[in-house]
């Protein structure tokens, strides 16, 4: 008999599936077969720690770069970072990277006809506190086209990619924005099944976290899966 | 109502400024412990073309079998000079390559002793998330009885088994990741 999990399984529902081919990209890279059920071993259980070493005074605000200000709407997104039974996740590595307010990214691969803008780089890096919560400060990013159907726009959205505890909660994933027209024809958005679920992918207006004067705020907590059982080992 | 799980979405064609710090692919510092290794192999798609976007991050333990983690409760050693995380992103060729040590066997809970391995996540545009895989050594007796290899039918073991690179100026290993296919590597569900 496997032993019990230590933490929690997917949600069903809650992640979308490999094969989804509204999204053109999943058809040669989604494997055919299911993936194998394993017991979680000392090797799921753990997982990479980072310190604050790795952070460098400005990697919370994207709204400099080079020695100016970035061209855009500036905005604040911030919010909690959680396990499945509220407990904030302390100390964990937050990575955001995202398009400048044109809609293009500072990648040599992208060939979006929109301008760069040489003092936003689009890439942030913070360590949640003690309390789970994270803060950054940035421009509010544009909505591009991409080939994957005709006239295909991605929403604006900012990646964030995070550790948690253990490999088993590492997660990559996308914020959006409220009310934002391409939502529903997105099918990156598109391919979490439950509703509920796609729905926490987008991020909140929050007045109380606008700074007057100055930027609109977003809220945006994130939730990765949480602890079953403790772990005992030998 | 306590929350959900925020969902997994794809990393896309545009993280290598955000994702890929310097030196990540490199595991092994002049004083770890151990045997050294390197890792390479390529990344395939359905078609067998190349997939040059995509980001590989292992985690493994030391030469003693030891995770650098709190919940690692085993009685072994920790390096102070190996920490067991390293990350990667394809070439346009789809390949990859890790410098690393080979690491010891770990205790797998209940359920015995696993064989020296290495846990691989794969990131790409295309993938809505992660795909993880294990790799394992060849000629690794411990290989016969993990508890890991024993869920995965016998005729899908080998893709989880790096190959030797002979003549190599250091040992090598080759792992090719394919996603889709005859050849599929296999790919766990944790």
């Amino acid at each position: 008999m496997m032993p019990r999990d230590i933490y929690n399984r997917e949600a069903p529902g809650a992640h979308p599936p490999y094969a989804y081919p509204e999204y053109v990209s999943t058809r040669k890279r989604a494997p055919i077969h299911a993936p194998i059920r394993i017991v979680q071993t000392l090797s799921e259980i753990t997982g990479p720690r980072f310190g604050r070493e790795l952070l460098r005074k400005g990697d919370d605000d994207l709204t400099r770069f080079n020695g100016s200000e970035a061209i855009g709407e500036r905005i604040i997104i911030a919010g909690r970072v959680l396990d499945e039974n509220a407990r904030p996740i302390p100390e964990t590595l937050v990575e955001i990277w995202q398009a400048n307010a044109a809609g293009r990214y500072a990648h040599e691969v992208d060939r979006h006809p929109a301008p760069l803008d040489p003092h936003f780089c689009g890439v942030g890096r913070v360590m949640t506190g003690r309390d789970g919560a994270y803060h950054f400060t940035t421009i509010k990013p544009g909505a591009y086209p991409y080939p994957n159907h005709y006239n295909a726009w991605r929403p604006q959205h900012i990646h964030f990619s995070l550790f948690g505890p253990c490999f088993a909660t590492r997660l990559v994933t996308q914020m959006y924005f409220p009310g934002d027209p391409l939502l529903k024809l997105d099918p990156i958005f598109n391919s979490v099944p439950d509703s509920d679920a796609r729905d926490r992918l987008i991020s909140h207006f929050d007045i109380d976290l606008t700074v007057p004067e100055y930027a609109l705020g977003y809220r945006f907590d994130l939730v990765l899966r949480g602890r079953s059982a403790t772990p005992m080992e030998t | 109502m306590p929350p959900g799980q925020t969902p997994s979405q794809t990393v896309g064609p545009f993280f290598g400024p955000a994702l890929i710090w310097p030196g990540t692919e490199t595991l092994v510092r002049a004083k770890s412990r151990g045997e050294r290794i390197v890792i390479e192999g390529r990344v395939l798609d359905g078609d067998g073309a190349p997939i040059g976007d995509a980001m590989i991050e292992i985690w493994q333990a030391n030469a003693e079998g030891r995770y650098d983690h709190p919940d690692d409760s085993q009685q072994k050693q920790l390096d102070p000079d190996f920490h067991g995380f390293g990350r990667v992103a394809t070439d346009a060729s789809g390949g990859y390559r890790l410098r690393t040590i080979r690491p010891g066997a770990v205790a797998a809970r209940d359920v015995g002793l696993q064989a020296p391995h290495i846990n691989v996540a794969v990131f790409a545009r295309g993938l809505l998330k992660h795909l993880v895989t294990r790799i394992y050594f060849p000629n690794e007796p411990l290989n016969a009885d993990d508890p890991i290899l024993k869920t995965v039918p016998l005729d899908r073991r080998p893709t989880l088994v790096a190959r030797a690179i002979e003549n190599a100026a250091e040992p090598g290993f080759q792992f090719d990741i394919v996603m889709q296919g005859d050849s599929e590597t296999v790919f766990f569900s944790l």
